[in-house]
């Protein structure tokens, strides 16, 4: 199996326009990713799965993941004339990272066993644009997983033939796996309602508290 | 005979009343029910109508489901018929939903382990493992030599009750009520007795840590698997006898819910319903994830990919389960039974992520878990073989019959709390 840098190549050789990314993996798993631009992600995925030498042709697993605007704090050496002494210096530097939705995918060979390959592709922002080209067309076995990142974190695959909601019902208006979902204010009536319940009942019937 | 069919069943407004019949589909109901004064409005299922006001065609939509003994939960299937033949045929999920994931990212990664218990209801075992492999590579831990024992055995052990099971459910859709279930839960019970003294319970395990196993095997346990063990072969060879060369068997499940072995690879059906298909892809085979290099066992394949090289391949798995149990239980090791350096309070994995996957009895189990340090999984996600391997149910369906629709939905096997999560 190759590494995820030669896969880079590969796709890079022959499919120029397309630049792909390399996200590192830090854990014991050390299973890398590919970062696929959406505009390209058709071809890519096609040229993964026909590609005689990596042929993945069977997509396991389809999710996404949410991630919020983040203020990232890295830490940077900087030299700096301390006491009129050159002296390096360790500085927080904050960068500020707008949020997007990520989809994931994760790719096998049946023919040639091997795997995984995995490919993201991220979206512009979490609320207008949080668009992606849908792969279904290239392994059929994302139609209802994509369905699933639709209904749940809200990404619109584009070109699915049969974007709906698949565990929520169609009248559902938010999407609950998002990390800034808030829960409905719906909680089961109890009779004697004590802590957080009791506030709840509170803010609904006014009347019915104590104090009142 | 589609003509005389929608009289039978009162579709309102035959052809003679489409004439006369305004264009609103809206208002159809109440012209229905005076033409036919014994039909209630509610009963009366409305032709659909397409934009010129014609009725369009004679095609007939109902919902199975949710609650329909064949779809073993509550799914629901929108069937659209012509006749007896099905023309389309959507599944409807969700009956279940609890969110699973979102539940699992706001707990600690063990307080999970029980709740993947209830994904896969009667496969908890296997359930554990995806879920212990996959924190182990999120976290670098590697179980011990006992604890991978252990779990080839327990999960074998649920393949063949998942297996039995599924069996007895199959040929309960086709028209044999009770007795070859009611065998297959014989089986599965003295399964379930070996679990209940490992676990303290039957179904709800909850065994497996990372690292290793929560308890060791109690005094006697491995002589009581091996007496299961031993006696399985003879269950089978029953089963068989019973059912293999069963005339309505084989003609309610040969020829019947094809899958071509290209449509399988591409809609990523896994487990014995890809194997029926011809498709040699056995996680154990391909991963070798715990001990599974050591054992030797064949992977049984199809030909034909229908509903009975389905049937077929699992009685043959059930075999090769066997080969593999009889050998772990022969091989088992003394030793401790859960890595001391693992960590079960205060676990916190170091940032990244990992997808770990077995071979459970119904397909690719897989977990895929982001850290970003903190005691809870940032991203928890299961990959639901029973729901994936619905994918192509409609292709399956379409032109045939709607009673072979359950042998086909039964042929999948699927259970809801998995599809649904």
């Amino acid at each position: 199996m190759n590494s995820v840098e030669q896969i880079k190549t590969q796709i890079e050789v022959a499919l120029p326009d397309a630049r792909i990314g390399i996200i590192r993996n830090e854990s014991p798993s050390a299973q890398h990713s590919l970062l696929v631009p959406a505009a390209h992600a058709l071809a890519v995925a096609k040229f993964l799965r026909d590609d005689p030498e990596l042929r993945l042709d069977y997509c396991s697993n389809v999710t996404g993941v949410d991630w919020l605007d983040a203020e990232l704090t890295e830490k940077v050496k900087v030299k700096k004339l301390v006491d009129g002494v050159e002296k390096e210096v360790e500085e927080v530097k904050k960068t500020q990272r707008p949020g997007y939705l990520e989809s994931v995918y994760h790719l096998y060979s049946m023919e040639k066993k091997h795997g995984p390959v995995i490919i993201r592709m991220r979206t512009e922002n979490r609320s207008d644009k949080a668009n992606l080209p849908s792969l279904t067309l290239v392994w059929r076995g994302c139609e209802f997983q994509e369905r699933e990142v639709y209904d749940l974190y809200g990404i619109v695959f584009e070109g699915h033939p049969d974007l709906r909601r698949i565990l929520m019902w169609d009248e559902f208006k938010d999407h609950p796996m998002r990390r800034d979902y808030v829960e409905p204010d719906d909680y089961e009536y109890e009779p004697t309602p004590h802590d957080e319940v009791a506030e709840k009942t509170k803010k609904h019937y006014p009347e019915a508290s104590p104090a009142a | 005979m589609s003509q005389s069919r929608s009289n039978t069943i009162g579709i309102a407004g035959g052809t003679g009343m489409v004439s006369q019949a305004p264009s609103v589909p809206g208002q159809r109901g109440s012209l229905g029910a005076q033409s036919l004064p014994h039909h209630q409005p509610g009963y009366t299922l409305q032709p659909k109508v397409d934009a010129s006001g014609e009725v369009s065609s004679e095609l007939l939509e109902i919902a199975m489901g949710p609650h329909h003994p064949s779809t073993h939960g509550v799914f629901r299937m929108d069937v659209v018929l012509d006749g007896e033949r099905v023309v389309k045929l959507k599944p409807v999920f969700g009956y279940l939903h609890r969110n699973h994931e979102k539940i699992a990212e706001n707990t600690s990664y063990l307080g999970s382990m029980p709740y993947t218990d209830r994904l896969d209801y009667l496969c908890s075992m296997t359930n554990n493992w995806a879920y212990a492999l996959a924190v182990e590579k999120l976290a670098g831990l590697k179980p011990t030599e006992r604890a991978e024992y252990i779990r080839v055995i327990t999960a074998e052990l649920t393949r063949l009750l998942n297996h039995t099971c599924l069996v007895g459910f199959l040929v309960q859709d086709m028209g044999a009520m009770g007795t070859p279930l009611m065998y297959a839960f014989r089986e599965r019970e003295k399964i379930l007795d070996l679990f209940e003294s490992l676990s303290g319970a039957r179904m709800m395990c909850n065994y497996m840590r990372f690292g290793g196993c929560r308890v060791d095997l109690p005094p006697g346990w491995l002589d009581q698997a091996k007496a299961v063990v031993a006696s399985y072969p003879k269950f089978l060879d029953e089963f068989e006898a019973l059912l293999s060369e069963n005339e309505i068997l084989l003609a309610r499940s040969q020829g019947v819910g094809i899958l071509s072995r290209e449509l399988a690879i591409n809609a990523s059906i896994t487990g014995p319903m890809l194997r029926a298909s011809g498709v040699n892809y056995d996680i154990r085979k391909v991963d070798k994830y715990g001990i599974y290099d050591r054992f030797d066992f064949r992977i049984p394949l199809g030909e034909h990919g229908d509903v009975f090289d389905r049937y077929m391949i699992r009685v043959l798995e059930m075999r090769e389960s066997l080969k593999i149990l009889t050998q772990a239980l022969k091989d088992i090791p003394e030793g401790p039974i859960v890595d001391p350096k693992a960590k079960l309070r205060g676990f916190r994995p170091k940032a990244g992520e990992a997808y770990g996957r077995i071979e459970a009895g119904k397909g690719e189990l897989g977990f895929y878990l982001i850290s970003d340090g903190s005691p809870n999984p940032y991203r928890y996600r299961v990959r639901p073989p029973s729901l994936i391997n619905l994918t192509i149910l409609e292709d399956m369906c379409l032109g045939t019959t709607i009673g072979d629709v359950m042998v086909i939905l039964g042929s999948v096997d699927i259970v809801l709390g998995e599809v649904d999560r």
